[in-house]
């Protein structure tokens, strides 16, 4: 704590630093079982009020089992969860505090966009000018204002999620969740509306929850990212932390493109062998002789050389294949039996001179060498 | 800390209002089906094993059974007219349904249309029209070459009639689903039509045509006013049933036979169930429809067929609405409206037909309240446990039981002196708890259908926005689901105007209903009068399907808005 502390410190105050340090959200302990399938395994998760947080895994992860636990649609078997201090474990999703979107918006057909937006404000609560000003307001946040006597099959689907997206704020929720918002979209509206999500949940300061497959959504919205495999977290970190420090071999894999290499550990230290290839990784260093070992590396982080100009250790290797992507171009390269994926900026490329069944020399920088020790 | 460690106590599961709610229904249509379902079925299964004086008799009843060769007999020919029925029907059907849905042959609407004339009547219908032509004073009876049409030839007919819209529009459905792309890709290899037939459109509509088959084989097997107007001589189960129970007072062997009944019909269900799962299975959401092509070789047969087989249904109802309009049948051909004067032949006269009007009117509403609201809970509520499960099955399962049977089960439970429900019997009610239970799984198919077509989270939503069930019940599912709840209605009330089967066990003194009537006009030999009456029933059930177009457009206009 480096905040100057106040000489005493109220009860009160005391009460509200707590509230504002502890989590809004905790996961703790959280396990589920459909049967005799486990489909989260005591999963421990904190998020912070005002957090954008992504749950990112393949399909059957147990990503969207989590979000639908925490709001109460499919309450977890085992564990407890806690929302701004209070015990939701087993509330009923209608005693909870959160707005929803889901995959398919479940937007009401028969109704407007502006019905739709009003559906939660109901109540003595909101009497009917209170309603309709607040419909306006949520119309203009999402920026479909001139769009509210329609009905939603009259809307493109970019504007079905925002009007999802406003339905599920109207009623200023504590949380957002997000259960692949955008999955149902084409790539460009995509790309436009996460950005727009994201920008929203800044301004509105709400506490998100999204749910994607998609790791270059995850990758571009999130202050964390929670990566999950098999009903388990894999890691939990900022999108750099996730993607420069994989905590497994699941999530370098998963996250990002790169090129896996199994190892053993050789002498001298930091030295490893694959394939009867020797390289360098330092991280090996403290690891015992005949370890086994399986390495990633980015392809970016490969380097490639004229073979006149081969730096020391380096492979030979063949291109095999190559994939023209705009901003860089991927090559697909053979060095003996290893396989690794190398991406260039169209200038190196042209430099280069590269094309199918060309040798070229290639480093692997030891310091990007991402290694795990494998499980015995 | 150790995470591991953490005590993780948490609150205890407690049930939202809208789980309690959801809850409530289950419970409610647990009840309802139980009540006026498994246990008259129960009633009728236990008396099958007693003996008159109401001791165990083990399978002496069946014994009995089995060794009465007229009862076998009787079992035999509902099989083999049942099936002869089904041979028949379904390829002719098939190329009706063809032709709706594979051809370009025009005014489809008005072949549609006129396939669905015999659902509209009672089943006595036809088997008058065809007394009137083929009968012994027909004028068309020199066709039969001698035979008479009083027996399996009068039943086969009037059955291939009387089922014919069932099996067309089983097999319309079958065929309309078809992925164009198999079409594509079996013409881009280059195969012929004959080939495309029998490699794509069969295997496409196979489970369809099992499904047909099925359906018309149970419909004959458990239809009773066929039989009764035009079998003579002729037994089949169903007459046996109504003679042991109505004629002989033999309660016992009357559930015999109707379990006998039951049988095939249970068989005939599971096998149709299979089919219709079989046929899901092959569809796959992303097929594209098939719009054929105009091509004259196919077009104009199947016009031409259509057209012949449209006039047949036509004719066969003309020839009823004719004959209920002359003086003396046949030797007097002047027009008449006599025969609608039914208090000459009936002592309740019209009071009949309001009777069924009321009646159909009370299944209609009630009905389709409580059908759409087991369908909703049982699709959308909590799905664990054994309940929701075995509601389900009980709710597809009156498709299996014969109208027979269940009339008789409801007489045998509700006429128990121990029951205190006893009091709806020899009271409308029970007519209208028996028919609608009778016609229950169709309307309860329709709104599963039109449920299932329903966002799945649309009640997530709403609890996320803290708005209760029954208020997205009321404002969002409701209003979709209005053209199909409408179909339900009508359903409910057609089948109710023409049911003989369900309510001829049930009604009392002051409670007959106009197709029963028509069944007693018949026996007394006023075959004009039970013809003008059976016309009656038909231009009801018309107006009631008319009806629901022109209500059904007003309701699109004010409620279907959305949809386009």
């Amino acid at each position: 704590m480096t905040a100057p502390a106040p000489e005493i410190e109220t009860l009160e105050d005391a009460a509200r630093r707590a509230r504002r340090d502890a989590p809004y959200l905790e996961v703790q302990e959280v396990g589920k079982q459909f049967g005799s399938f486990v489909a989260l395994r005591r999963v421990n998760l904190e998020i912070r009020s005002g957090e954008f947080v992504t749950f990112l895994g393949p399909s059957g992860c147990g990503k969207t089992t989590l979000l639908r636990g925490i709001a109460g649609l499919d309450p977890p078997t085992t564990g407890r969860i806690m929302q701004g201090g209070r015990d939701i474990t087993h509330l009923p999703p209608a005693e909870r505090d959160f707005g929803i979107v889901f995959q398919s918006y479940a937007l009401f057909p028969n109704l407007t966009v502006a019905e739709n937006i009003a559906y939660g404000l109901r109540g003595a609560a909101w009497p009917k000018a209170r309603r309709r000003e607040r419909v306006a307001e949520l119309l203009s946040i999402v920026g479909l204002a001139d769009q509210a006597p329609k009905y939603p099959a009259q809307l493109s689907g970019g504007q079905q999620q925002r009007v999802a997206l406003a339905r599920a704020l109207a009623n200023e929720p504590g949380l957002l969740l997000l259960d692949e918002p955008l999955s149902a979209l084409d790539a460009i509206v995509r790309q436009h509306l996460r950005q727009e999500i994201r920008s929203l949940q800044q301004r509105l300061g709400v506490t998100t929850i999204m749910v994607t497959h998609d790791q270059e959504e995850a990758l571009g919205v999130s202050d964390r990212i929670v990566v999950m495999s098999r009903g388990r977290i894999e890691q939990v970190g900022t999108p750099a932390e996730i993607y420069d420090n994989p905590a497994s071999p699941f999530v370098a894999g998963f996250v990002g493109h790169s090129s896996r290499i199994e190892a053993v550990v050789d002498t001298p230290p930091g030295i490893i062998i694959a394939s009867g290839m020797k390289l360098v990784a330092e991280a090996t260093r403290p690891l015992l002789y005949g370890a086994r070992v399986t390495c990633f590396i980015r392809p970016e982080h490969v380097r490639l050389a004229r073979l006149a100009e081969a730096p020391e250790g380096a492979l030979s290797a063949v291109v095999t294949g190559l994939e023209y992507l705009g901003p860089v171009v991927r090559l697909s390269l053979e060095a003996g039996p290893l396989r690794l994926l190398a991406a260039v900026s169209p200038g190196e490329f042209a430099a280069l001179e590269a094309a199918p069944g060309a040798a070229f020399a290639v480093t692997l920088p030891p310091e990007h060498l991402m290694v795990f020790v494998e499980d015995v | 800390m150790s995470e591991a460690a953490l005590p993780v106590v948490g609150s205890r599961p407690r049930l939202s209002a809208d789980q309690v709610a959801m809850r409530a229904g289950l419970w409610l249509a647990v009840a309802f089906l139980a009540l006026f379902l498994v246990l008259p079925l129960g009633t009728l299964l236990m008396r099958a094993f007693e003996t008159p004086q109401g001791g165990f008799a083990g399978v002496a009843n069946f014994r009995d059974y089995a060794s009465t060769p007229a009862l076998l007999a009787a079992a035999w020919n509902s099989l083999w007219t049942a099936a002869l029925t089904a041979v028949v029907v379904v390829p002719l059907a098939f190329l009706y349904a063809y032709g709706l849905t594979r051809s370009c042959m025009p005014a489809k609407a008005a072949f549609r249309a006129v396939m669905m004339l015999p659902l509209l009547a009672p089943s006595l219908l036809p088997a008058l029209a065809l007394i009137y032509l083929f009968g012994n004073q027909g004028m068309l009876r020199g066709v039969l070459l001698g035979h008479s049409i009083y027996g399996p030839i009068g039943i086969v007919v009037a059955q291939v009639f009387y089922c014919f819209p069932s099996a067309a529009l089983i097999l319309a459905v079958a065929l309309s689903t078809a992925d164009a792309r198999l079409y594509e890709a079996a013409s881009a290899l280059k195969a012929s039509r004959v080939r495309i037939f029998r490699t794509v459109t069969l295997p496409g509509a196979r489970y369809g045509l099992v499904s047909a088959l099925v359906v018309v084989f149970t419909l004959v097997m458990t239809d009773f006013g066929i039989p009764k107007v035009i079998g003579g001589q002729f037994p089949v189960l169903a007459t046996d049933v109504y003679k042991q129970v109505v004629g002989l007072q033999n309660f016992n062997m009357g559930a015999v036979v109707g379990i006998v009944l039951l049988a095939p019909a249970v068989l005939a269900y599971l096998l149709d169930r299979w089919a219709t799962r079989q046929r899901a299975a092959t569809l796959s959401g992303r097929a594209v429809p098939l719009r054929p092509l105009p091509r004259r070789q196919r077009d104009v047969p199947l016009l031409v067929l259509c057209l012949v087989i449209a006039a047949v249904l036509v004719g066969i109802v003309g020839v009823a609405a004719w004959g209920s309009l002359i003086r003396f049948w046949p030797y007097n051909l002047s027009l008449t409206l006599d025969n609608y004067d039914f208090a000459r032949f009936d002592a309740s006269g019209w009071d009949t037909v309001w009777l069924s009007v009321r009646m159909a009117t009370l299944v209609a509403v009630i009905g389709t309240v409580i059908v759409f609201i087991i369908a909703y809970v049982l699709e959308r509520g909590a799905q664990d446990g054994v309940l929701p499960k075995l509601a389900r099955f009980a709710a597809s399962v009156p498709l299996a039981v014969p109208g027979l049977v269940l009339g008789l089960a409801y007489v045998l439970f509700f006429n128990h002196p121990a029951n205190p429900l006893g009091f709806l019997y020899g009271a409308v009610a029970i007519l209208v708890l028996n028919s609608l239970v009778h016609f229950y799984t169709v309307g309860h198919l329709t709104a599963v259908t039109a449920i299932r077509q329903l966002d799945p989270e649309f009640e997530a939503v709403s609890a996320s926005m803290r708005v209760p069930v029954w208020v997205t019940f009321g404002r969002v599912i409701v209003p979709i689901c209005l053209p199909a709840i409408l179909e339900i209605a009508v359903y409910l009330f057609v089948s109710a105007m023409t049911t003989v089967s369900a309510v001829i066990f049930l009604y009392g003194p002051d409670t007959k209903p106009a197709a029963i009537a028509v069944v007693h006009m018949d026996e007394a030999g006023q075959a004009s009068a039970a013809a003008a009456m059976a016309v009656v029933i038909l231009g009801i059930t018309t107006a009631a399907k008319v009806g629901q177009l022109a209500v059904g457009a007003v309701v699109a206009r004010l409620t279907q808005a959305w949809r386009r």
